[in-house]
């Protein structure tokens, strides 16, 4: 199944709290193994053919620090 | 051809906030940029912040902002809409500021009718001063005052201000709502986008509560801490729309 | 000549408030001001402007703070116990350099005290009165036509240094029905880019006494606010001096003990004791300077107040030879007395 988008993660504002990735309903995101600039890691995509750009894990963002798009 | 669902919305500036990783002020702060956006009115929104942890919000929206002293902020907002009658003044206000020290500001605001949208983010506890009792602490809830848990016997029981302004006879939109899930940052943007809009329209005070996470200061985890409100907070602090004087109309 | 009229000082404040182009009014009620509050009830809506009754004086004053940031000529006033509920707001418009006049008809205290005119406000008044290094210009109307004359002056003073100023009358003088000329508005204007009016074509501002960042950034803040004073200090000290000339005793009083002790004067004069009286008008900036040059060449300085002698260390701070100083005042809303003056200063003889 092709992806019907992505998430556009700003690695250097998230803070790593994570809301993103337990609210993704299809269990594509995980933490990084890298830390940004402040010492956090960040969410990346661990499966680009199936993300769906439901937007959840933007809408939970509390930094802003994810944007979607829709292919 | 691609196209961005979910942008960064033109009024949240691009300063990072100094807010706790999870905290919910910082989905808030987004939530209300976007509605000033789909409204187009950032640039007649007058922002007037509390003394609590959002006491620089005006530095995290692209808007006009003001100062109050700690729970003043409905006075504030009082005055500067009775002069920028034709602006949007928003009321942006933690729980020790809305319900302790500015009890009596936000009543008699919203008695007044007071032609203004306040924004009360109920996270249960003072996030500020490092984690102390809250009006809205929950029974039992540990905090750095009441270390053995809130003793209702003793201090009462926490405070629901929602039902409490419903009570009042001005007030045009009362809802309570929360952020600890996707499908409820979702109401909680319609909420505040309803509210400002009745403001747009002159139709006087409303009034949106927000359940939200304080992850440092409850000792847990962002993901718990969502989970938390959804079993803890949300069975007393019920979910919903209390008063729409534009839906009965 | 222009026509008089007979008017109450507190009237006479709140017309004069309007003249000046004052357009919003927020206050609670409290004696012996309440004549304020009803006066811009009735006349505010005649003329556009709006006045709230305010749940509280913590209300009222940030109600005025939220007004000035909108960019209105706004004001509040109030007596003894609400003044220091105010306290909380005056604080924050200092550091937010919010212009605003508040007036305080004082009563006796401490706590609820009395409802009789006062001094007792005057250290909180000169001194800031909440918490900060910050000042707000006091000054100290005589009489009605005065009361009505300062607070045209007030407005001007407050948008021309983005400060609170004070209007430190007093019960007997807010209740005195005396004949006044009802003064004209100044004609002067002041720009407020300042203002909090939404961010179209210009970059979003704000307005707030905070100052966490860059780390120096409230020393700064502070630093600005005192510059400010010194220029205040230098320029708009505002003083009355009656037969201070010839004087061998000048008498110090502001308000209602100066209309007393201008009694003293005459009567003293008219016994063969050269007298004189010295009133200042604005209490801060105190007229420090005049007071100096004029008592060290007296004989002796008497203050006379409705207070313990708050002003008075105001006076000793003034006077290069304390020994020449003394003190008579009255507490608790009791009035100083002609023939207690008369007597004092005879006893210098
Ligand atoms: C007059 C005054 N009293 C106390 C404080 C200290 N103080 C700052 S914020 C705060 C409580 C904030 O809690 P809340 O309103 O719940 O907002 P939060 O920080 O949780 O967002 C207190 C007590 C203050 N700044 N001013």
């Amino acid at each position: 199944m092709a992806a019907k988008g992505e998430p556009l993660i700003n690695s250097e504002r998230c803070k790593g709290c994570g809301l993103c990735i337990a609210n993704c309903p299809k269990n594509i995101l995980e933490m990084s193994k890298e830390f940004n600039s402040d010492g956090v890691t960040f969410p990346t995509l661990n499966d680009e053919e199936t993300c769906t750009a439901c937007t959840f894990c933007a809408t939970m963002c509390p930094e802003n620090a994810i944007q979607i798009r829709r292919f | 051809m691609s196209k961005m669902t979910y942008a960064f919305p033109q009024s949240l500036s691009e300063t990072r906030t100094h807010y706790c990783a999870g905290c919910g002020h910082g989905i808030v702060h987004k939530l209300i940029a976007q509605v000033l956006d789909e409204l187009n009115i950032r640039e007649k929104t007058l922002l007037v912040a509390p003394v609590g942890c959002s006491v620089l919000a005006y530095k995290y929206l692209n808007v006009d902002g003001l100062e109050a002293a700690h729970g003043r902020a409905p006075a504030v907002a009082t005055g500067l809409k009775r002069v920028q009658k034709d602006k949007i003044v928003l009321s942006y206000q933690g729980d020790g500021d809305l319900l302790a020290i500015g009890a009596g500001e936000t009543i008699h605001a919203a008695n007044r009718g007071e032609d203004i949208t306040v924004i009360f983010l109920n996270n249960a506890i003072y996030g500020m001063t490092g984690g102390q009792m809250a009006p809205t602490t929950m029974e039992g809830q540990k905090t750095l005052t009441s270390p053995q848990g809130r003793d209702i016997a003793d201090v009462g029981s926490a405070m629901r201000a929602c039902e409490l302004i419903d009570t009042l006879e001005a007030p045009y939109y009362i809802e309570r709502c929360s952020v600890h899930d996707v499908k409820n940052v979702n109401r909680t943007k319609n909420a505040i986008k309803r509210a400002i809009k009745y403001q747009v329209e002159g139709r006087g005070y409303s009034f949106v509560e927000i359940l939200s996470m304080c992850p440092t200061n409850w000792g847990l985890d962002p993901v718990k801490s969502a989970k938390w409100i959804e079993e803890d907070m949300v069975p007393y602090y019920p979910l919903k729309k209390f008063r729409d004087k534009g839906e009965e109309a | 000549m222009e026509e008089k009229i007979l008017m109450k000082g507190n009237d006479a404040m709140a017309e004069a408030a309007i003249i000046a182009g004052c357009s919003h009014y927020f206050g609670y009620p409290i004696t012996p001001q309440n004549e304020v509050p009803a006066y811009f009830a009735k006349r505010l809506p005649q003329v556009g402007g709006t006045f709230l009754q305010a749940e509280s004086e913590l209300a009222a004053i940030s109600m005025v703070m939220g007004a000035s940031a909108g960019g209105a000529r706004v004001m509040t006033s109030t007596s003894s116990p609400g003044m220091s509920l105010k306290q909380e707001g005056i604080s924050y418009m200092a550091g937010a350099k919010l212009p605003c006049v508040i007036a305080n008809i004082m009563r006796g205290g401490p706590g609820l005290g009395g409802i009789a005119g006062s001094q007792a406000d005057y250290f909180q008044a000169t001194r800031g009165g909440g918490n900060g290094d910050y000042q707000t210009i006091v000054l100290a109307p005589g009489n009605v036509q005065e009361l009505a004359d300062l607070t045209i002056l007030a407005f001007d003073l407050a948008d021309k240094y983005r400060i609170p100023v004070i209007i430190l009358g007093d019960g007997y003088l807010g209740q005195m029905s005396e004949p006044l000329v009802l003064p004209k508005p100044s004609g002067k204007t002041f720009e407020k880019p300042w203002a909090i009016t939404g961010a179209k074509d210009r970059d979003p501002q704000f307005i707030a006494s905070m100052r966490l960042t860059p780390e120096n950034a409230l020393e700064q803040l502070n630093l600005e606010l005192q510059e400010t004073y010194r220029v205040i200090r230098e320029n708009e000290v505002i003083t009355e001096c009656y037969q201070c000339d010839d004087a061998d005793t000048v008498l110090v009083a502001y308000g209602t003990a100066a209309r007393i002790a201008n009694k003293a004067v005459i009567k003293l004069r008219e016994q063969g004791i050269n007298a004189g009286l010295l009133r200042p008008k604005t209490l801060w900036p105190f007229p420090s300077e005049i007071l100096r040059k004029i008592t060290n060449d007296k004989k002796k300085v008497l203050t006379v107040e409705m207070s313990a002698g708050q002003m008075h260390e105001d006076v000793l701070l003034a006077c290069d030879d304390k020994n020449k100083v003394d003190f008579y005042g009255r507490l608790g809303g009791a009035l100083p007395k002609v023939d207690e003056i008369i007597e004092r200063v005879k006893s210098y003889e």
